[in-house]
């Protein structure tokens, strides 16, 4: 297959962006600078402002299309530019990318959706396979034959044959669009792919786009070898009053929007200081709307009556806070707790059991792996041997050690320093019983220890451990073992 | 077998048929094939008949045990499949339907017990909630391919094999592995509810009794040991497809339920709607299965203290399954039931009258050996003893009797220590023990009343006050309630009397307590300077204490205790000390605890340094810590590595190994030759090393080339 340098196919598409630069890669080699960012400020988006423009588009449409994509409109509007008239080529790829829940999918698939614009949306979280992400992608865009004529664990050369074949049946009459949400997972799929897709025009000879979605900057993207630099596209983080303008618009039918909206003012004014996230925040608005609105189910206020509202509903906002992120409690168990609610119960949420009910020598275990990962190998003496001898204070406690080791975090130990620990700090006789190390290997699926290295069980295996303080500090209550004596740290 | 033939060779023994038949059937097992006794067979059934009905009810027991959690989950389920349905006009129910609802099942960290859970909560919700249920394992689904192929293998799997017996046109799995994705599921779930609904167009609700769209139901049993990116990525896809599909989760979770946000990050979490439910912990699980199996009259086969002991032991300090106690109570019933003849009468009343009747020769001659019957015959009369000794009629006779007896002991015994614990079990700091298990275990060791603990519980019981007692008396009634013996009905009677009087005691309590005089010992302490004296007069004190004339409350307590004291000497005897006991007890904890506790490492080592152990060959009898030198090549050389340190260099434990085996040889050791590796020794001795290798004992070191390096610590 022929690849044809990116000149020509620069040609071939018209920009309407007078102001924006493109660099191809000839350009990028001798100026440096890789990729553009296309900005939203000074005299593109002024000219933006105007509204979107889409040639041979109705204005009604654009109209609604305004609507659906409320605080995006410069956004798509830039997009708009860019895809040019439908039947010009596109610039051959496009990488948007911005925080979660900043309307990417949404207006580009939006947009696609609205004009009618022939296009294929992918997931790359679905696509356990490069061959899933062709077939579905053939598939939205030329039907299921096409999809058929892909072998057997197709790569990205079939894909570009197959193309290439039905293209010739069906030769565009409109760009074809590729969009590929999380497009951060299409660096572990094989090396050539995202190279490959990022000059998908030049190589099936075709009118096609491919736009990409990421919350990763390009940085982190570009792979070694150099590749095609797309258009890189910034979707900024809504401000406060756009978010507000946003969340208001799920209003429950059952009151004004003027409620609504000023409800999420509320909202707002508490959580924006911790959560930015749109979902979340949409969240937190649904959880806590029932609350804010009992009183005027029970007459107690008029809708009008903001102040008594938010006296009403500010304690539980704040109770709410506490478990922003941390969906402890489900929305429903919630709401429930909400109804029945009268005095501050302390929430019953997941981290509320952290309790974990272990055998006793499991326990024990759990203790020495603690001890081993967390005590230097050579204080082992000190603390388990009856009569350690002369060790001196001074050499003992070394003082150029100044970080914690609870700072560092666990580090690793071999089996046998485990049993060694675990045997001086039992206090029973234990006999190594086929059990106790099969309750080393459940502790490992637990999660409670890892293990390091995928050696062969033979050759001495390492583990970590991997619980808290907090946790072994709970474990070693139960068996009346005082844990903190015999740590390093706090010795 | 013999042969005519003068000559040394082989000849070829044809198997005849008879004994080819032998190996059928696991009840052969039973009888050996120098059989003693004749008795195998029924031992054998008797051994299965109790096994079924201990099996039956635990899973009984298992299900009442998991009834409510399980309840409570399909009331979920419902809830959830109903507000999928509701989910449009809602505006509630709309804002959270992005989510994915997930029950968290937090079921402790046994392990395997957690199987049988699942297996009730699938069957449950196939028939009554959803047929599109599937679980997955961790280990099954180490990628995300292979989680989603699980997933839809067994929800269209099924499905297809149902559906096209009925017509050819049915979805069928697609041929082509490639699109395992779920938006083939999304089709498949279509077609298949399109199915549902046109066979029943005029109810909300199909013939089966299932909804219209029934959700899909996937369970991850163990999901602290999914790898978190596939969990992660599958839930994402899943949320794509929420809107389409009717997903709901069930997590198996063994530790804590904060597993959850350690191993989903909240972009991930945030798409769940998480509910908790607790399953009952496992400790209580067991009380209830030894209060069922253990603490009853009902099974005739019995444990002793120190096999109870240790299959509790090994259930507290090792793995916490209820599945494996009850493995380890099986494994104690065949034991007993293998290994001693006279549990032949270890069965039902009639059966045990009939089988006495049968007893051979041989078999009386055992029970005239068995300790506790020996200890029965020197308590009798002499001429009972020479009717015992010699008279076998009149021995089946006496254990028809004596099998009698002991059935009244357990249908005493076991009341009369669920009142004792009762009554203790509320005292502080527990003297007789929290769990009844306890109790239990040290009355079947020793007379418990003998024992110090016995004394203080005692005297605490003594301190109470009078609701309290009252309270723990009537509690003991209610225990005594169901009982059938004479002395269990008489028992009853007394202590229903006891609490009678304790009412009929609250008018002129208060009248005699009056008329007391309460002397003051204070003002004579005051004179007294001397320290010998004050003892003496503490002394007195104490003394003058207890005689001090009691109220009627207090004498009535004092001889409600000592009643019950009476009950426990009477019925709470050893059962050691009856005649009989060992037909009904197992006793060889040691058996036990090899089985179910095995120690591997001990026993290699112990191969290795005391070959004769398992070889019984008088040649390698050797003293402590030698080894012969005529012992296996591995020995010498496991002895051989012990002397190292944790680096060995192999040319000198070769030079050493041909030193000792030459030795064995009985060479000279002046001769020339003498400990001179040959070619035989050195391959014997390479085989040996790897051997050791093989087993974990040595490995080699990048660190230098010629030597290889100890895996076990210790060393000289």
């Amino acid at each position: 297959m022929e690849l044809r340098t990116t000149n020509i196919c620069m040609k071939n598409f018209k920009s309407r962006l007078p102001d924006v630069t493109f660099y191809s890669r000839e350009s990028e080699a001798a100026c440096g600078p890789r990729g553009s960012v296309v900005g939203f400020s000074g005299s593109v988006s002024e000219k933006m402002l105007s509204g979107l423009h889409y040639p041979g588009c109705p204005e009604a449409r654009l109209r609604s299309l305004r609507e659906k994509l409320p605080c995006r409109e410069v956004q798509a509007g830039t997009l708009l530019a860019i895809m040019g008239e439908p039947e010009q080529y596109c610039y051959p790829s496009i990488f948007i990318y911005g925080h979660r829940a900043t309307g990417k999918s949404h207006v580009i698939l939006t947009l696609l959706k609205e004009l009618e614009l022939p296009h294929a949306a992918v997931s790359c979280v679905e696509c356990v396979s490069a061959g899933l992400l062709f077939e579905q992608t053939l598939l939205a865009l030329f039907g299921a034959d096409s999809a058929a004529l892909l072998p057997r664990l197709p790569s990205l050369s079939d894909f570009v044959r197959v193309y290439r074949q039905v293209c010739a049946q069906q030769p565009a009459k409109q760009t074809r669009y590729i969009v590929l949400e999380r497009a951060e997972l299409l660096r572990d799929m094989e090396a050539n792919l995202l190279p490959g897709l990022l000059r998908l025009q030049e190589l099936v000879d075709d009118n096609v786009a491919v736009i990409l979605l990421s919350e990763i900057v390009w940085d982190k993207f570009r792979p070694n070898t150099g590749c095609f630099e797309p258009l890189l596209l910034h979707f900024p983080d809504y401000t406060k009053a756009e978010l507000l303008q946003i969340l208001s618009l799920d209003s429950n039918p059952s009151y004004t929007p003027e409620l609504y909206s000023s409800y999420i003012n509320i909202l707002l004014g508490v959580f924006y200081s911790v959560c930015r996230d749109l979902r979340e925040l949409r969240h937190l608005a649904a959880l806590n709307f029932s609350k804010f609105c009992e009183p005027l189910e029970k007459g107690e206020a008029k809708e009008g009556n903001t102040h008594k509202l938010w006296r009403n509903i500010e304690p539980h906002l704040k109770r709410a806070m506490q478990t922003v992120y941390l969906r402890e409690v489900s929305s429903v168990q919630w709401g429930q707790q909400q109804m029945d609610e009268k005095e501050a119960t302390a929430l019953r949420g997941l981290s509320a059991l952290a309790h974990v009910e272990l055998p006793y020598y499991s326990k024990f275990l759990l203790i020495a792996a603690y001890l081993a990962s967390y005590n230097p190998a050579r204080t082992d003496r000190r603390f388990f041997v009856k009569h350690h001898g002369k060790m001196k204070k001074t050499s003992f406690l070394k003082k150029h050690e100044k970080t914690s080791n609870h700072l560092l975090g666990p580090k690793p130990f071999p089996l046998d320093r485990l049993l060694a620990i675990f045997y001086s700090v039992v206090d029973s006789r234990v006999a190594p019983t086929a059990s106790v190390f099969s309750q080393i290997s459940s502790l490992v699926t637990l999660q409670l220890l890892t293990q390091v290295g995928h050696d062969d069980q033979l050759d001495t295996p390492k583990y970590k451990c991997a619980v808290s303080l907090d946790f072994i500090l709970a474990i070693s209550r139960t068996v009346s073992f005082d844990i903190v004596r015999y740590l390093y740290d706090f010795i | 077998m013999n042969t005519s033939s003068v000559s040394k060779g082989c000849f070829v023994f044809k198997p005849s048929s008879k004994k080819r038949k032998r190996t059928v059937g696991i009840d052969e097992y039973f009888v050996d094939g120098n059989d003693d006794c004749g008795n195998g067979r029924e031992r054998f059934n008797i051994c299965q008949k109790l096994w079924e009905k201990i099996k039956m009810d635990t899973e009984i027991l298992q299900d009442e045990l998991n009834e409510k959690i399980l309840e409570s989950l399909l009331d979920f389920i419902k809830k959830c499949t109903l507000s999928f349905q509701s989910r449009t006009d809602d505006w509630a129910s709309r804002m959270r339907a992005s989510e994915i609802p997930t029950a968290a099942l937090v079921l402790g960290v046994n392990v395997p017990d957690h199987d049988m859970t699942f297996q009730s909560l699938s069957d449950l919700l196939k028939n009554s909630v959803t047929p599109f249920s599937v679980s997955v394992q961790a280990k099954e689904c180490t990628a995300l391919k292979n989680l989603m192929q699980r997933v839809l293998e067994r929800l269209m799997g099924v499905g297809v094999s149902v559906e096209e017996d009925e017509e050819d046109s049915g979805i069928h799995l697609p041929q082509k592995r490639v699109s395992c994705s779920i938006s083939v599921l999304c089709q498949w779930y279509k077609t298949v509810t399109k199915k549902h609904a046109m066979k029943s167009p005029d109810k909300t609700c199909s013939e089966n009794g299932f909804l219209q769209s029934p959700p899909i139901v996937v369970i991850f049993k163990d999901f602290e040991a999914f790898n978190p990116r596939v969990l992660q990525d599958f839930i994402l896809i899943c949320n794509r497809y929420i809107h389409e599909l009717p997903l709901i989760f069930v997590f198996g979770i063994a530790t804590s339920p904060s597993t959850v946000q350690h191993i989903l990050p909240h972009s991930v979490s945030s798409l769940l709607c998480i509910e908790l439910f607790q399953s009952l912990s496992c400790t209580q699980h067991l009380a209830t299965v030894i209060d069922k199996l253990i603490l009853t009259s009902q099974f005739p086969f019995k444990l002793t203290g120190k096999v109870l002991q240790v299959l509790v032991s090994i259930f507290l300090y090792h793995d916490f399954s209820v599945r494996n106690f009850v493995k380890g109570l099986q494994l104690a019933l065949l034991e007993h039931f293998h290994s001693q003849p006279l549990s032949v009468l270890c069965c039902k009343k009639q059966e045990a009258r009939h089988n006495a009747q049968k007893l051979s020769h041989k078999d009386v001659e055992m029970v005239r050996q068995l300790p506790s019957f020996m200890r029965y015959v020197e308590t009798q009369e002499p001429q009972e003893q020479v009717q015992l000794l010699t008279s076998d009629d009149h021995v089946k006779e006496v254990c028809q009797m004596l099998l009698k007896g002991l059935r009244k002991y357990h249908k005493n015994y076991y009341p009369i220590l669920r009142c004792l614990h009762s009554l203790t079990a509320s005292l502080p700091k527990y003297p007789l023990g929290k769990q009844i298990r306890e109790l239990h275990i040290s009355c079947l060791e020793k007379n418990v009343w003998e024992t110090n603990e016995y004394e203080s519980a005692m005297q605490l019981l003594r301190l109470l006050a009078k609701d309290e007692l009252v309270a723990a008396l009537r509690k003991c009634a209610d225990i005594l309630k169901p009982g059938k013996t004479k002395k269990m009905k008489s028992a009853l009677q007394q202590l229903e009397d006891y609490i009678i009087r304790f009412e009929q005691l609250d008018g002129m309590s208060i009248e005699t307590l009056s008329g007391e005089e309460i002397t003051s010992p204070g003002k004579d302490l005051q004179k007294k300077t001397d320290l010998f004296q004050l003892q003496k007069t503490l002394l007195e004190m104490k003394g003058s204490r207890r005689t001090k004339k009691m109220s009627p409350f207090e004498i009535l307590r004092n001889e409600t205790l000592d009643f019950i004291d009476g009950l426990v000497r009477s019925h709470l005897t050893p059962p050691e000390l009856q005649p009989l006991n060992e037909v009904c007890y197992y006793s060889s904890s040691g058996v036990l605890r090899r089985h179910l506790n095995a120690t591997p490492r001990t026993s290699i080592q112990t191969a290795l340094s005391h070959p004769f152990y398992f070889l019984q060959n008088e040649n390698l009898k050797t003293d402590a810590g030698t080894v012969s030198s005529a012992a296996p090549d591995i020995c010498i050389v496991y002895k051989l590595h012990l002397e190292c340190g944790r680096l060995i260099n192999l040319y000198d434990w070769l030079e050493a190994y041909a030193t000792v085996v030459s030795a064995a040889e009985g060479k000279d050791p002046d001769a020339e030759d003498y400990g001179k590796v040959d070619e035989l020794k050195h391959a014997r001795f390479i085989q040996s090393v790897s051997e050791l290798e093989f087993l974990g004992f040595v490995k080699s070191t990048k660190q230098k080339t010629d030597h290889v390096a100890r895996l076990t610590w210790g060393g000289c």
